[in-house]
């Protein structure tokens, strides 16, 4: 743009004539569009080249894919469990077993007092009497209640916490609550959440590292094609070295090989997990309509999408950049 | 002018102690042809290896177009090479590209643009008689017109010294005569040529120098 501007600012000047700034013009923009033409030349015909052996170069791109979709369909697993328990998490009650002795009355007022907590989203007041009943009635153990001579059990106030509370405010708010005058012992029924929170992240870690193995398998997966790609055209490569070609010249092609086969084995990955979603949509279906819809599932989303093809790409390039240096030092014209 | 070759006491001596060069001083004028002559196994290949940087000298100095090339570091044999036109015994082309592709190749390599390129590689398929051949693969071609590709690639860059190993060794008496004629005619426009070659009658007839080699010795024509 601007050495156009220039051109027509100086084309009124006399003494420089048109076809001189048109030749002046021409050389100054021909190596920048040279060297980014090569470039493109060098994309298109990389491609190209994999296109004329499109078997091979097929079954590569689909082992980078199956190694790229194995991972990524764990971190989509991991997830969804995650988003799954935290909506779990909302379901959880605090139970606040009071001391023995408090009256009805006390127990209900504390029931409020409580229910007025910011983050306490209801209560629920079960006198001993009732839970006797409830008890007697779900335990099946009618007879051997009747021969104790008392109420074995404590009145307790059942707490819904407010379900957008974070799990350490859940637990903050169990400690304050254990602590108020009347209430002996205050207890959140949570084992089972803790289990699969454990579950959850041992998954999630598990995804990492087996992610790490496979992103190093297709680190050599691709350095291994390039590497034969390059013994197969060592010839090539010794005529070019003799007509003047630069090392970063003859490396380009490879190089975006190594694109080429990242982009599509990544875009493989993509298509064998939409597969999966599609053989898991069913069983999924029923899963959500047992939770009455409210179970959201989330695929990989364009976010993910984008950085699962731009993970293919990086692997592919880093595979060839760590292979083509010195496999192309290694070969000079004799 | 200086010279364009200048080679002066080099030795050369392969790892395994094969002496291939022995205190070779010799000198090619800017724009002269001549034919490096001897039985193979002579030192002609080693000597025209040190002019095209693929080997360095054991001692001695080479000197080409006033560059001493001792000076040259690896990074830069590539540009130096693109000044240098080389042609080979098996013409070294690239078998899945067009004649256009393998004559365009070093302007490629140079970065030079798609209109120039074209430019230029139609002239030199023109020089050497190929200009209907272009959209060929060449297979499809002689040896002599595949070494004729070989030759438009070399000269496309117009390089200052044309560099030829063993042009005719795998052509015929009447083909050998025609690509000796096209080196003096490319001579006659300026090009310093330097031929090794063993075909001592088409090198008499030629009547260019004569620099002969014998086991890595001088024996005539040396400046």
């Amino acid at each position: 743009m601007t050495a156009s501007g220039n051109a027509s600012r100086k084309r009124s000047r006399p003494g420089l004539t048109s076809p001189a700034l048109q030749r002046a013009q021409k050389t100054l923009a021909a190596p920048a569009q040279g060297w980014a033409g090569s470039h493109a030349r060098c994309l298109i015909e990389s491609l190209g080249r994999m296109h004329r052996r499109w078997l091979a170069s097929l079954l590569t791109a689909l082992v980078i894919g199956i190694a790229l979709a194995l991972p990524t369909g764990l971190y989509v697993l991991v997830k969804n469990l995650e988003t799954l328990s935290h909506s779990w998490q909302t379901s959880v009650q605090a139970s606040l077993y009071l001391a023995d002795g408090t009256t009805e009355g006390a127990g209900k007022a504390l029931a409020h007092r409580v229910a007025e907590r910011d983050n306490v989203e209801s209560t629920r007041f079960i006198s001993a009497a009732e839970g006797l009943r409830e008890f007697r009635e779900s335990s099946g153990f009618g007879a051997a209640l009747d021969a104790l001579s008392g109420n074995p059990l404590p009145a307790v106030i059942v707490v819904s916490p407010r379900a957008d509370m974070p799990r350490a405010g859940v637990t903050d708010l169990l400690d304050t609550l254990g602590k108020q005058s009347g209430v002996a012992r205050a207890e959140l029924d949570q084992a089972w959440l803790e289990r699969l929170y454990a579950i959850v992240s041992l998954i999630e870690r598990a995804a990492w590292v087996i992610g790490l193995l496979l992103a190093m398998a297709v680190v050599f997966i691709v350095g291994n094609t390039i590497r034969l790609d390059i013994e197969n055209r060592r010839e090539e490569i010794e005529v070019m070295k003799l007509l003047g070609a630069s090392d970063a010249f003859i490396r380009r092609p490879f190089l975006y090989s190594g694109f080429w086969y990242g982009f599509a084995g990544a875009l493989l990955a993509l298509c064998l997990l939409g597969v999966c979603f599609l053989a898991l949509a069913e069983p999924l279906a029923t899963l959500t309509r047992s939770y009455d819809g409210a179970l959201d599932i989330a695929g990989l989303g364009w976010r993910g999408a984008f950085g699962l093809l731009a993970t293919g790409i990086a692997l592919g390039w880093a595979g060839c950049a760590l292979t083509v240096n010195r496999r192309l030092a290694a070969i000079e014209p004799r | 002018m200086t010279d364009i070759v200048a080679f002066k006491d080099v030795v050369k001596r392969y790892p395994g102690g094969k002496m291939a060069l022995e205190q070779v001083s010799l000198r090619l004028a800017r724009g002269e042809m001549a034919f490096l002559t001897g039985h193979s196994g002579a030192g002609k290949s080693t000597l025209m290896k040190l002019i095209g940087l693929i080997e360095r000298p054991t001692r001695g100095q080479v000197i080409i177009n006033g560059t001493n090339l001792a000076t040259v570091k690896r990074r830069h044999i590539p540009r130096y090479r693109q000044r240098l036109g080389l042609i080979f015994q098996d013409y070294n082309l690239l078998y899945d590209r067009t004649v256009f592709d393998n004559v365009a190749l070093p302007l490629v390599i140079r970065g030079l643009g798609h209109a120039d390129i074209a430019r230029r590689v139609r002239a030199a398929l023109d020089t050497v008689g190929l200009l209907t051949h272009e959209r060929k693969f060449p297979v499809t071609l002689s040896g002599g017109e595949q070494q004729r590709v070989g030759i438009a690639r070399a000269v496309i860059n117009r390089p200052y010294l044309l560099l030829a190993d063993e042009p005719t060794g795998n052509l015929d008496p009447a083909l050998s005569t025609d690509i000796m004629r096209l080196f003096t005619r490319l001579n006659e426009t300026g090009t310093s040529v330097l031929i090794a070659t063993h075909a001592i009658d088409l090198v008499e007839r030629m009547g260019h120098r004569r620099i002969a080699l014998d086991h890595g010795q001088l024996r005539a024509g040396a400046a």
